[in-house]
């Protein structure tokens, strides 16, 4: 088991942010990785409640996560289990991981940091698609910056 | 199919967390083989403490050690690393697009906001 941090520096309150993250309708408007679209967006915010998003990938194939919410402080704080119900990565399929997003009030606004952790450490050889050329630096490089952002490996 | 192995991959991200660590295999992966005191030679550490980093990088599976007559050689083994900066990736490559959405779905809520104001 392992995790991975994310942190993003916001031009936005915490509650603006919170509020993008906590409902339906804020999610619908930037989740998805590229212009495909959100074909569904559930989100029952409050501790026990769950969510559950559907979307599709310009390439065509369809994916869906749902999850429970564990903590909800607003604006905060929000912490749920994740889990691909349709499509998704094969090695986390069956498999309940968590997300934890703090969001700080900062000069210009947020700083949002986004965990996923509990995340499988199974590595399937068909997923290795470049070579090995220049990867130590690109290594140093990110785990630099996730030093700088208190991360744990 | 080979799966990898989920204690190696702890092994591999345990070993990368140490500075002298990083720098050593930065090291290895510019000059290939190079002879433990040599690779020793920039660090203010006993020759001891340089073999338990090396014994670490070892059983990380990270780099292999040769003996050529009275020096032993050390070696950058590329592929754990690879796999481990691989699985690392996918779900940076995964999150990262959303959270620049999100950031920027986020700024502009908050420039409505403050001009309703």
């Amino acid at each position: 088991m392992t995790s991975m941090t994310l942190v993003r520096r916001i031009r936005a309150r915490p509650g603006i942010v919170f509020t993008a993250l906590t409902t339906a309708e804020g999610i619908a408007n930037w989740w998805g990785p590229d212009a495909g679209p959100v074909l569904m967006s559930e989100c029952d915010a409050r501790v026990g409640g769950r969510f559950r998003l559907r979307f599709r990938m310009l390439d065509g194939t369809e994916h869906e996560t749902s999850g429970e919410y564990l903590e909800v402080v607003s604006p905060t704080r929000v912490v749920m289990t994740w889990e691909w119900t349709f499509g998704g990565e094969p090695d986390e399929r069956g498999h309940v991981s968590l997300i934890e997003i703090d969001l700080r009030p900062i000069d210009i606004g947020t700083e949002l940091t986004f965990t996923h952790a509990q995340l499988q450490t199974k590595i399937s050889a068909e997923h290795h698609e470049w070579g090995w050329s220049g990867a130590l630096d690109k290594l140093l490089i990110y785990l630099s910056a996730r030093q700088d952002a208190a991360t744990t490996l | 199919m080979v799966k990898y192995h989920d204690g190696l991959l702890n092994r591999t991200f345990g070993a990368l967390v140490d500075e002298t660590r990083r720098k050593m295999l930065a090291r290895l992966e510019r000059e290939g083989g190079v002879s433990v005191s040599e690779l020793a030679e920039p660090f203010a550490i006993t020759l001891p403490g340089v073999m338990k980093h090396l014994d670490v990088l070892e059983r990380a599976g990270l780099i292999s050690r040769k003996k050529l007559g009275r020096t032993v050689t050390v070696q950058l083994r590329a592929n754990p690393l690879k796999d481990a900066l691989e699985w690392l990736r996918r779900y940076e490559r995964f999150w990262s697009p959303r959270l620049d959405k999100l950031t920027v779905y986020a700024e502009r809520e908050e420039r409505k906001a403050s001009k309703s104001r």
